[in-house]
């Protein structure tokens, strides 16, 4: 929030882009990308004849062509490859129908429930994205195909933003504030408020009873989850079920969805947060496949 | 009849003291840690202000938010009940009140007599409430007062795509870094606002006259965004986010029924 840009920036988490050293992508057929411009982060990810090579995750700036242009130069940063190397790019996400070099936008639901199916396997029936300003809960066939969904994307509360403004609020890192939230010997109460702007008024007064910040994160943790358990229950949850998005990696609301819905969730084996990329990868490479057969 | 009402805000603590009709003094607290401490303050305040003795009050109703804090009030009425009572007395005319306080807003439709006919409040979401305008300033750096006057100014409608004050925020910003005029930005909050406002005024039917109540009734941004979208001129009064404890002392009083 607007009042703490003096501080800290307790909520930037960490950039990262990787590559697997293994492939020799000049001996590929079919190099594909995706490049997901979402509202808070962005991701291109690179597959080399539906191989994962290589992908980057960075901050979305104000200006979506220009993020899509960022992500996609950090992504090829060190591999030799060029943008005129690549056969197909699908953009999709928040900015997708301002991704400048991509043939195809397709929405983020189909991306990610294509992504989640390449890294879960096809035995994943429900995926739950929570995004930096949006959540969705998605059903999935076993090709990784959308049965249905429903999803948030008008209200903070259940987001990453909304997170954000926590570790802003309490002066921890955002990628720390997870752990943090279970040092606590037993479940606080959770925050009563669904609008962000309110929760944050109520922490400040818990702090201000004498609160300890790990058992105010609880508490948030806590409304988080019972507010995405809302979503998944009116949609149905099949199990395998996992969560992608930014907040896949926060230990303290996984923990408490599988704890609420009394689900476990399947242990991610990439970066949950390149799973709407990875989808859009996925698409392109059979995009670029059907041209190629047509011709 | 000297009566008192008090109204527990979210935000603010306001008493005021009326002595058949008659307003005899105010006071207004901003509320922080210790309710208790905060409504003797808005006390001792409206009663300076009045220049008379706690003893001469016959009866204290309570209303707002927090209304049960107030441990010495005879009774207590909704917020809803407070300000259809204060609109009758202020403007019997009018048959839609419209209240807009930092973390609540609230449309009520009155009859003839100034009873309740049908109400609506928001009170889950900021987006509704004076704390969204209150948010877009502070990310603009501006104080709330400028952020109204330079709305006034702004000959732009550009449109914001958040309902969230949470994503408004993120959009503002933004907004900042396209070179967006700040008069323009400022006119965008306050017609989004101003939206969600009306959708909620029209789940209870928009009756001419319209009263404006609440402290964001003083934003003369938010409230020429308003009159577009509704077509309509509001009436606000002098001190509009006294209007409910107004009606609260008018109802301890017997005066407002």
């Amino acid at each position: 929030m607007a009042e703490d840009t003096n501080s800290k920036e307790y909520w930037r988490w960490t950039e990262s882009n990787w590559r697997d050293p293994d492939i020799d992508w000049k001996a590929g057929e079919i190099i594909s990308v995706g490049i997901d411009v979402g509202s808070v982060s962005s991701q291109a990810v690179i597959l080399v004849d539906g191989k994962l090579y290589a992908y980057s995750n960075m901050r979305t700036g104000s200006d979506s062509p220009k993020s899509a242009e960022n992500a996609m130069d950090w992504a090829l940063e060190g591999t030799g490859m060029t943008q005129d190397d690549i056969h197909y790019v699908v953009g999709t996400g928040y900015g997708r129908v301002n991704v400048p070099f991509a043939k195809r936008a397709i929405t983020e639901i189909a991306c990610h429930a294509r992504g989640a199916n390449f890294m879960y396997g096809p035995t994943i029936k429900t995926v739950l994205d929570m995004g930096g300003q949006d959540c969705k809960a998605i059903r999935v066939d076993q090709k990784g195909k959308v049965v249905a969904f429903l999803m948030n994307d008008k209200c903070a509360a259940g987001t990453g933003r909304g997170m954000e403004v926590f570790a802003n609020l309490l002066g921890i890192h955002i990628t720390e504030v997870g752990e943090m939230s279970l040092r606590v010997e037993e479940e606080p109460p959770m925050v009563s408020s669904t609008c962000v702007v309110f929760a944050k008024s109520e922490a400040s007064g818990l702090l201000r009873e004498g609160w300890p910040k790990e058992k105010v994160l609880a508490a948030y943790c806590l409304a988080m989850a019972h507010r995405v358990v809302d979503l998944l229950e009116r949609l149905g949850v099949e199990e395998d079920f996992a969560i992608t998005g930014g907040i896949g990696k926060n230990v303290g609301v996984v923990s408490r969805i599988e704890k609420e819905l009394g689900i476990k969730a399947l242990k991610p084996t990439l970066d949950t947060q390149i799973a709407g990329a990875l989808g859009g990868a996925l698409f392109a490479r059979a995009l670029e496949q059907k041209g190629r057969k047509s011709k | 009849m000297i009566s008192a009402g008090i109204d527990v805000g979210a935000k603010n603590v306001k008493v005021l003291i009326q002595e058949d009709g008659k307003v005899l003094g105010k006071g207004s607290v901003l509320a922080g840690l210790d309710m208790g401490a905060d409504i003797k303050e808005a006390f001792d305040a409206a009663f300076k202000d009045a220049g008379i003795a706690r003893d001469k009050v016959e009866k204290l109703y309570a209303t707002g938010a927090g209304r049960n804090e107030v441990k010495d009030a005879d009774d207590s009425y909704t917020e809803v009940g407070a300000d259809a009572a204060g609109v009758a007395y202020l403007y019997p005319e009018a048959r839609t009140v419209i209240d807009v306080g930092a973390e609540e807003g609230r449309a009520i439709r009155v009859d003839e007599r100034g009873k309740v006919v049908d109400f609506a409040i928001n009170e889950r979401c900021a987006a509704g409430a004076g704390a969204f305008t209150e948010a877009m300033a502070r990310a603009l750096e501006m104080p709330l007062e400028e952020l109204g006057k330079i709305s006034l100014t702004s000959t732009k409608a550009v449109p914001m795509n958040a309902q969230c004050a949470v994503f408004g925020e993120s959009e503002v910003v933004s907004l900042i870094h396209q070179k967006t005029e700040k008069r323009d930005i400022a006119r965008a909050v306050h017609d989004a606002m101003a939206t969600r406002i009306t959708s909620m005024a029209r789940r209870v039917g928009v009756q001419p006259e319209v009263a404006l109540i609440g402290g964001v009734a003083k934003n003369v941004g938010f409230v020429e965004s308003l009159e577009r979208d509704l077509e309509l001129e509001v009436m606000i009064p002098d001190d509009p986010e006294f209007v409910s404890a107004l009606g609260a002392a008018l109802l301890a009083a017997g005066i407002a029924k």
